[in-house]
C-alpha cells in the first residue's frame, strides 16, 4: 500500500468536509474493496476518510411498505436481520451469499454499491427490487443509479446515507457464483412489485441491467414457464474464462426462472 | 505516525502505526504475536482470521487504526494457558490440520460460527468455511473438528 | 499387549499442540536483530530485451539500503541455478540446459522473472524501492504455449531456437506401432493435464544472515530439503562450503513439490546478507507466489491403445510433449520422463508400450515436480485410455480392468518400462473400492437422477505408483546428479528419551508423530519421551528431504537400521549388566531379559549405565547411546489402488457435484492411520481441483490470467465431500518396515476417476467427445450443448 493520511469520521457532514479538503480522498465504509484495490497498489488516495465511527449510517429500519438501510449496515446485519428476513426475505439471502463470513462481517451496502462492480450482488437488489439511494444530497432512483462499469450516479464526495428499498409483493435473487471468486456471474432478482413485474440481472454485463423482455413475459403470468420462449441476447455481455457470453446468457434465463420458482 | 490502542487476547495494548498499517501487521510485526497468519494478498485465504469485538474478520483487510479502542482476540488468545480451548482441542482430537498454515484461521473461523450455532450441520460448516482455504487436509477432517468442537463449546 | 502409542496406533500428533495455538514457527514469524527487507523487481513481460536498468531513483527512496542487479551478482562471481538432472535425447545427445541467473541478465523470459532486487529498513520501503527501479525493456515476441514453442518464429533461449529441451524416448516405436497396427481394436485419445499452481497455503519465505564473527552464512528458508538446497546453493551458486553454510526449514506451511526447489530469492537473500552484513528477509506475495512459485503439470498427449477382441491390452503408445517453462526448475527434466514413462504399465499386463516425450522451452514460469510429479500425468493417461477402451469394446470398467491386472502371484513383475514391481493386489482394491461404492447399485441411482433431471456418471481409476524415490543407482544412472538415500541418527539420553535426528523434513506429514511410533515400538519408551529433529543442516548430519512419498519409506529404513545398531549395542550394555552373554539377551516392550533366566533390566538402565559408565567393559565398548544410519533403498515401493467417483452433474448449468468419492489403497504397513488417512484427504481434494476447478492460464503475450485466486479456482470445503477411504496391506518386501508411502496416492488417483465419471455421466445423454480437465461448469454446458 502507499502511504496515506488516515481520519475518521464523526458524522456524515464531516466526512464530507475531510474528504474534500483533501487532495485525493476517498472514503471507506467496509474497505473490503478498497483495501485489496490499494493493497495491490491499484489506488494511491492521499487522505482515507472512514465512516465506521458515523453510528448513524449504521441500522436497519421497516415500514409497512420500505425497508430501509443504513449505508454502514453489514452484510450480515442484512443477512442475519430478523425484520428483513420477514418483509424481504431475498434480500436477507441476497446478503447471505455475499463474499464469507469475515468479508459479511466488515462489507457494507453503501460500499457494495457505491462501488458499483459489475459482478456484485446488492446492485440486482437495488434495480430488482427499484429501491431509491439516499445520499447527503440528494434521492436517486435505482433506475437511475448504476451507470456503467463501476460508475454510479454519485458525484465526488456524495455520500449514500441509506438504501430504501419498496417491499415487494414476492421476490427472490438466484446467483450463479464464480467458481473461483464466488462473485456472481449471473444474479437474477426477479419480484413482483406494487409498480409491477421487475426482472434485475449483475454479472453479467458492465452493470447490473434489467432485462425487460422477462419483465413482460412475468407480466401475465407469474410462473417460470412465462419464461420459456424469452432468449436473451450475448451482444454487449462479460466474457472471460469462466463464463463467455453465450453461457452466461443462457445462465440468465436458467437463474431467472429459478428466481421466479423460488417466489412460489 | 499515529497512536493506536486495543485490547488483544485481554491486555491492553498501545503502539505507533502508520494510517496504512494492516491489522495484520501491527499483530504480527508490532505485537510479535505471529500465529495470525498471511497466506494472499487479496482477502480471500482466511489465514489471518481474527476475532474484533467479537466478529470474525480478515485482519490483513482492516487497518490497524480501525480497530482502534476494540477488544481483539487473536489464536494466542484463546487456550488457557496450556489448556486448550475445546476447539483447538478438536482440531488435533480430529487432525483437522496438517502444515498448521491456516489452522489458525480456520480455529478463529468455526468459533465465530460456533458462538451462533451451537450444533452446526456438515453443510452449514463447509458452507462456514467459505473464506478459510486450507490446501493439506482435503477440508474432510477440518469438518469433523469443526462439529465437535462447536458441541463441546456448549459443554 | 500392542502399544496404544506404538505401529498401528492412531496417536494424535505431538506438533499439533504448537499450531493450534499458533506457536509454530514459520519463516516469516522468524526475525532477526538488524533485519533488513527485499523485493524483488519483476518483469511485467514475458519475453523481454533489459535495455538497462537505472537504479538511482531506487536508491534515493527514504529506507533503501542496497539494490542489486544480475550484472553485479555476476560481477561477484555468483553462478546459476542448478539443475539436478540430466536427461539424454534418444540421438544421445544431452539436454539443452540454459543457464539460469538469478537475477535475469540481459533478457527476462518470463512474466515474474527476478530482474533486481532492493534491500530496505522495511517491507514498504523495499517494494516502493521496488517500484521505482528504472528498467528500460524492449519487449519481445512470446513463447506462451506448447504450440508456440513447436511453431517456427520465436525462440526462449537465442542459442536453442527450436524451443525444445529433449527429444526423449522409451520403448522400440517400431515394433509397438507395428503391434498397433496388427491389433484387432485400438482406441486413442487426445489429453491435456492441466497446469496446476501448488499454493502451499504458506507463501514462500527466505531470511539470509550472515556471521562476521565466525564467517558462517545462515538461511532460514521454506524448504522441504535443507541439505538438498544447502548442496544446490552452496556448492554450485555462491560458492561457500558446507561447514560455512547453514540452511534451516522449520515449521513450513506446506510443500508439494513446490518447496523441493532451489529458488533464486534463496541465493540471492543469502549472498545479500553477506555483502550488506545485515540480515535480509523476503517473504513472497500470494501474487508473487502465482507468478513464481514452480508450477506443476501442463502435458499434452495422443495415446493409443491396441487389444485384443476380448480386451486383453497389447499395446500402448503414447506421445507427449511438456512444457518445462522459461528455464529449468531443479528436478524438471525427469518429471516428463522418469518419472511418467516408467509408470505407463499402470496395474497392467500390457507386453509392449513406447512413450516418445519432447519437452519444451515457454516464457512461462518453470513448471516442476507437484504431488506426484509425472505419476499423476501417466495414471492420468492409462485410466482415461482404459475407460474409454471398455467403453470401445462395451465391457464393464471393472471387468476389463481385471482382465487385464498383474495377478498377486506375478511379483516380482518386470515391466516393459524398466520397473520392476515388488508386489501388489489390484483385484483386492478394485473389489475394496467397489463395495464401497456400491457399484452394483449405480445403475439405480443413475435414473433416480435421471429422474430429477441430472445426469449420473462413475468413474475408476485404477493407478499405481513409484514412490520411496529412491535407489541412488537406478536413479544416477538415468541422470540424477544426486543420490537418493536417507540419514537418521537415534540419540539415547541418560534417562532413557530419545531424539531423533531425521534428514527428511515434514511440512505437514507429521513426522514428529510417526517416527517416535517407530521408535516406541522398538526401544519401549513412550513418545512423549521422543522428540524428532528435522529442517536444519546444523543439528541433522545430512538428508535428502521429503517429497516423493519417501519419508518412511527411505527416511523410517534409515530410522529402523539405526534402530537395530542401538539395540545391537545396549543389548552389549544389558549383557554386561546381567553378566550374561549379548547372545543370550532378548529385548522386548523396553525390558532386556536373558533367555531361561529371571534377569531382566530395563532399556533406562541400560541408557543410564552408557552415560555413567562406572563399571562398563570399556575394553568391548566406548560409552554413549547413539547412532547414525543411512538407508540406501534396494527399489522403489509400489503404493497402488483403486479411486471411484461419483458425479451428478446439472446439465442446466454444467455444474458439477461429487455425489460420492471412495479410495482403497495399498501402502504396504501403516504407521498411524489417521495420518495416512487425512493424506489421502489432501491429495484427493487436490486431484478433484485438478479434475474440476484448477487450471493456470497464461494469455497470448504470456501474461498470467490466473494470478490470484479471483480467477486460479482452489477448491473450498463446500467444493468437495466426505471421503469414503480404506487400505489394503500388503507390505514391501524389502524395506524394513514394509511401507510404501502414502503423501501422493490422492493426487495421482483422483482426477482420472473424476474425469471418468464425468465422461460417463456426458455419456449417458449422448456426448462422447471427451472434454479436458478441468470440466469447469461452463466447459461441461458447451459439451452438453455442442458449442
Ligand atoms: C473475499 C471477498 C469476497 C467478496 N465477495 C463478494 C460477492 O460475492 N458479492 C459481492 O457483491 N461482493 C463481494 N465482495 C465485495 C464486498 O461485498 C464489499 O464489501 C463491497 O463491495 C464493498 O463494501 P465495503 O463496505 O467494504 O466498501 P469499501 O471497500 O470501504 O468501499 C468501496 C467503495 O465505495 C465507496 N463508498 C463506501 N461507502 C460509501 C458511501 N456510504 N457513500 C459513497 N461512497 C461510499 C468507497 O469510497 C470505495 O470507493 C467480496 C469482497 C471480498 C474481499
Ligand atoms: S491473508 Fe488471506 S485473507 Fe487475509
Ligand atoms: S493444514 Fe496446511 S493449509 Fe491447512
Amino acid at each position: 500500500m502507499y502511504a496515506f493520511t488516515y481520519h475518521k469520521a464523526e458524522s456524515v457532514a464531516d466526512a464530507a468536509a475531510k474528504v474534500a479538503s483533501a487532495d485525493d480522498g476517498v472514503l471507506m465504509a467496509g474497505g473490503m474493496t478498497l483495501l485489496p484495490t490499494m493493497k495491490q497498489r491499484l489506488a494511491q488516495p492521499s487522505d482515507v476518510v472512514d465512516l465506521g465511527g458515523v453510528a448513524s449510517l449504521a441500522g436497519i429500519s421497516v415500514t409497512a411498505e420500505t425497508v430501509s438501510i443504513g449505508a454502514m449496515t453489514t452484510h450480515d446485519a442484512v443477512a442475519n436481520s430478523a425484520e428483513v428476513k420477514q418483509a424481504i426475505p431475498a434480500l436477507a439471502s441476497l446478503a447471505s451469499s455475499i463474499g464469507d463470513p469475515m468479508v459479511r462481517n466488515r462489507g457494507t451496502i453503501g460500499g457494495s454499491i457505491a462501488n458499483n462492480d459489475p459482478a456484485a450482488d446488492y446492485p440486482g437488489a437495488v434495480l430488482g427490487l427499484g429501491a431509491t439511494v439516499v445520499t447527503d444530497k440528494r434521492s436517486i432512483p435505482g433506475d437511475d443509479f448504476f451507470q456503467g462499469m463501476f460508475e454510479t450516479a454519485l458525484e465526488p464526495g456524495e455520500i449514500i446515507q441509506r438504501i430504501d428499498f419498496p417491499i415487494p409483493k414476492k421476490a427472490a435473487y438466484v446467483k450463479f457464483p464464480n467458481p473461483a471468486s464466488r462473485y456472481a456471474i449471473v444474479g437474477v432478482m426477479a419480484a413482483e412489485t406494487a409498480s409491477g413485474v421487475r426482472v434485475a440481472v449483475t454479472g453479467a454485463g458492465p452493470c447490473a441491467f434489467r432485462e425487460t423482455a422477462m419483465e413482460t413475459a412475468l407480466a401475465g403470468n407469474f410462473s417460470p414457464s412465462a419464461l420459456d420462449g424469452v432468449t436473451v441476447s450475448p451482444d454487449g455481455l462479460n466474457a472471460d474464462i469462466h463464463a463467455s457470453a453465450v453461457y452466461r446468457a443462457h445462465l440468465i434465463g436458467v437463474m431467472a426462472k429459478r428466481a421466479v420458482a423460488a417466489c412460489g | 505516525m499515529a497512536t493506536v490502542s486495543m485490547t488483544i487476547n485481554g491486555k491492553q495494548v498501545t503502539g505507533d502505526v502508520e494510517g496504512r498499517t494492516l491489522l495484520v501487521d501491527f499483530l504480527r510485526e508490532d505485537q510479535r504475536l505471529t500465529g495470525t497468519h498471511v497466506g494472499c494478498d487479496t482477502s480471500q485465504c482466511g489465514a489471518c482470521t481474527v476475532h474484533v469485538d467479537g466478529k470474525a474478520v480478515k485482519s490483513c483487510t482492516m487497518l490497524a487504526l480501525q480497530a482502534d479502542g476494540a477488544a481483539v482476540t487473536t489464536i494466542e488468545g484463546l487456550a488457557d494457558g496450556d489448556v486448550l480451548h475445546p476447539m483447538q482441542e478438536a482440531f488435533r482430537e480430529h487432525h483437522g490440520l496438517q502444515c498448521g498454515f491456516c489452522t489458525p484461521g480456520m480455529i478463529m473461523s468455526a468459533t465465530a460460527l460456533a458462538a451462533r450455532n451451537a450444533a452446526p450441520t456438515e453443510a452449514d460448516v463447509r458452507h462456514h468455511l467459505e473464506g478459510n482455504l486450507c490446501r493439506c487436509t482435503g477440508y474432510h477432517n477440518i469438518v469433523k473438528a469443526v462439529m465437535a468442537g462447536a458441541r463441546a463449546m456448549q459443554a | 499387549m500392542p502399544r496404544d502409542d506404538g505401529i498401528g496406533a492412531s496417536v494424535r500428533r505431538k506438533e499439533d499442540f504448537r499450531f493450534v495455538t499458533g506457536r509454530g514457527t514459520y519463516t516469516d514469524d522468524i526475525n532477526r536483530y538488524g533485519q533488513t527487507y527485499a523485493a524483488f523487481a519483476r518483469s511485467p513481460y514475458a519475453h523481454a530485451r533489459i535495455d538497462g536498468i537505472d537504479t538511482a531513483a531506487a536508491q534515493a527512496v527514504a529506507g533503501v539500503v542496497a539494490v542489486f542487479t544480475g550484472d553485479d551478482l555476476a560481477a561477484a562471481g555468483v553462478n546459476g541455478l542448478p539443475c539436478g538432472w540430466q536427461i539424454h535425447s534418444k540421438n544421445g545427445e544431452p539436454m539443452a540446459e540454459p543457464g539460469h541467473p538469478p537475477l535475469a541478465q540481459g533478457k527476462a523470459r518470463y512474466v515474474g522473472d527476478a530482474v533486481a532486487v532492493v534491500i530496505a529498513e522495511t517491507r514498504a520501503a523495499a517494494k516502493a524501492g521496488a517500484e521505482a527501479l528504472e528498467i528500460a525493456y524492449t519487449p519481445l515476441a512470446a513463447v506462451a504455449s506448447i504450440r508456440a514453442a513447436k511453431a517456427a518464429g520465436a525462440a526462449v533461449f537465442d542459442d536453442i531456437p527450436s524451443n525444445n529441451c529433449y527429444d526423449w524416448e522409451l520403448g522400440d516405436r517400431a515394433d509397438i506401432d507395428a503391434a498397433i497396427a496388427a491389433a484387432p481394436q485400438t482406441v486413442t485419445l487426445s489429453l491435456v493435464n492441466n497446469r496446476l499452481v501448488p499454493n502451499a497455503m504458506e507463501p514462500r519465505s527466505a531470511i539470509g544472515d550472515y556471521d562476521t564473527a565466525t564467517g558462517e552464512h545462515t538461511l532460514f528458508t521454506t524448504s522441504q530439503n535443507p541439505h538438498v538446497i544447502r548442496l544446490l546453493m552452496g556448492a554450485f551458486v555462491l560458492g561457500i562450503p558446507e561447514h560455512k553454510l547453514r540452511v534451516v526449514a522449520p515449521d513450513v506451511g506446506g510443500g508439494f513439490g513446490s518447496k523441493i526447489f532451489h529458488y533464486a530469492e534463496e541465493a540471492v537473500v543469502t549472498w545479500a546478507a553477506a555483502k550488506i552484513r545485515r540480515p535480509v528477509k523476503w517473504t513472497s506475495d500470494r501474487s508473487e507466489a502465482f507468478l513464481t512459485d514452480a508450477h506443476g503439470r501442463d502435458h499434452e498427449t495422443t495415446v493409443t491403445l491396441a487389444m485384443d477382441n476380448d480386451g486383453k491390452f497389447l499395446a500402448l503408445k503414447v506421445i507427449t510433449d511438456a512444457n518445462m517453462g522459461a528455464y529449468l526448475s531443479t528436478f524438471a527434466p525427469c518429471v516428463p520422463t522418469y518419472l511418467y514413462a516408467t509408470l505407463l504399465a499402470g496395474q497392467y499386463t500390457t507386453p509392449k508400450i513406447f512413450a516418445g516425450v519432447n519437452a519444451w522451452f515457454t516464457n512461462t514460469c518453470p513448471v516442476d515436480a507437484y504431488r506426484g510429479a509425472g505419476r499423476p500425468e501417466a495414471t492420468y493417461v492409462v485410466e482415461r485410455i482404459v475407460e474409454e477402451a471398455a467403453r470401445h469394446l462395451n465391457i464393464d470398467p471393472a471387468e476389463l480392468r481385471r482382465r487385464n491386472f498383474i495377478s498377486p502371484d506375478a511379483f516380482p513383475y518386470q515391466t516393459p518400462v524398466a520397473l520392476e514391481y515388488d508386489s501388489g493386489n489390484y483385484a483386492g482394491t478394485l473389489a475394496l473400492a467397489t463395495k464401497a461404492i456400491d457399484y452394483d447399485g449405480f445403475k439405480a441411482r443413475q435414473a433416480a437422477s435421471k429422474a430429477a433431471g441430472k445426469l449420473r456418471g462413475i468413474g475408476f481409476s485404477a493407478y499405481i505408483e513409484a514412490c520411496g524415490i529412491a535407489p541412488s543407482a537406478v536413479v544416477g544412472s538415468l541422470g540424477a546428479r544426486a543420490g537418493l538415500y536417507e540419514s537418521g541418527a537415534v540419540r539415547v539420553h541418560p534417562t532413557g528419551s530419545v531424539t531423533f535426528y531425521t534428514g527428511s523434513h515434514s511440512h505437514g506429514q507429521g513426522h514428529e508423530t510417526t517416527f517416535a511410533q517407530v521408535i516406541a515400538e522398538r526401544l519401549g519408551v513412550s513418545v512423549e519421551n521422543v522428540d524428532v529433529v528435522h529442517g536444519d543442516t546444523s543439528k541433522v548430519q545430512f538428508g535428502m528431504g521429503t517429497y516423493g512419498s519417501r519419508s518412511l519409506a527411505v527416511g523410517g529404513s534409515a530410522l529402523s537400521k539405526a534402530l537395530d545398531k542401538v539395540e545391537a549395542k545396549a543389548k552389549k550394555i544389558a549383557a554386561h549388566l546381567m553378566e550374561a552373554s549379548d547372545a543370550d539377551v532378548e529385548f522386548k516392550d523396553g525390558v532386556f531379559t536373558v533367555a531361561g533366566t529371571d534377569k531382566s533390566v530395563a532399556f533406562g538402565d541400560v541408557a543410564l549405565t552408557a552415560y555413567v559408565p562406572h563399571n562398563f567393559p570399556h575394553d568391548e565398548l566406548e560409552p554413549g547411546l547413539e547412532e547414525q544410519a543411512f538407508y540406501d533403498p534396494k527399489n522403489f515401493t509400489y503404493p497402488a489402488g483403486c479411486h471411484i467417483c461419483e458425479v451428478e452433474i446439472d446439465p442446466d448449468t454444467g455444474v458439477i457435484e461429487i455425489a460420492n468419492f471412495v479410495a482403497a489403497d495399498d501402502f504396504g504397513n501403516i504407521v498411524n492411520p489417521m495420518i495416512v488417512e487425512g493424506q489421502v484427504h489432501g491429495g484427493i481434494a487436490q486431484g478433484v481441483g485438478q479434475a474440476l476447478m484448477e487450471g493456470c492460464v497464461y494469455g497470448e503475450d504470456g501474461q498470467l490470467v490466473t494470478g490470484s485466486y479471483m480467477d486460479y479456482c482452489l477448491p473450498r470445503a463446500d467444493n468437495l465431500p466426505n471421503f469414503k477411504v480404506s487400505t489394503q496391506v500388503t507390505p514391501c518386501p524389502h524395506n524394513p518396515l514394509g511401507v510404501k508411502g502414502c503423501g501422493e496416492a490422492g493426487a495421482i488417483a483422483a482426477p482420472a476417476a473424476v474425469m471418468n465419471a464425468v465422461t460417463d455421466a456426458l455419456r449417458s445423454v449422448g456426448v462422447t467427445k471427451p472434454i479436458d480437465m478441468p470440466a469447469t461448469p461452463s466447459k461441461v454446458w458447451a459439451a452438453l450443448n455442442g458449442a
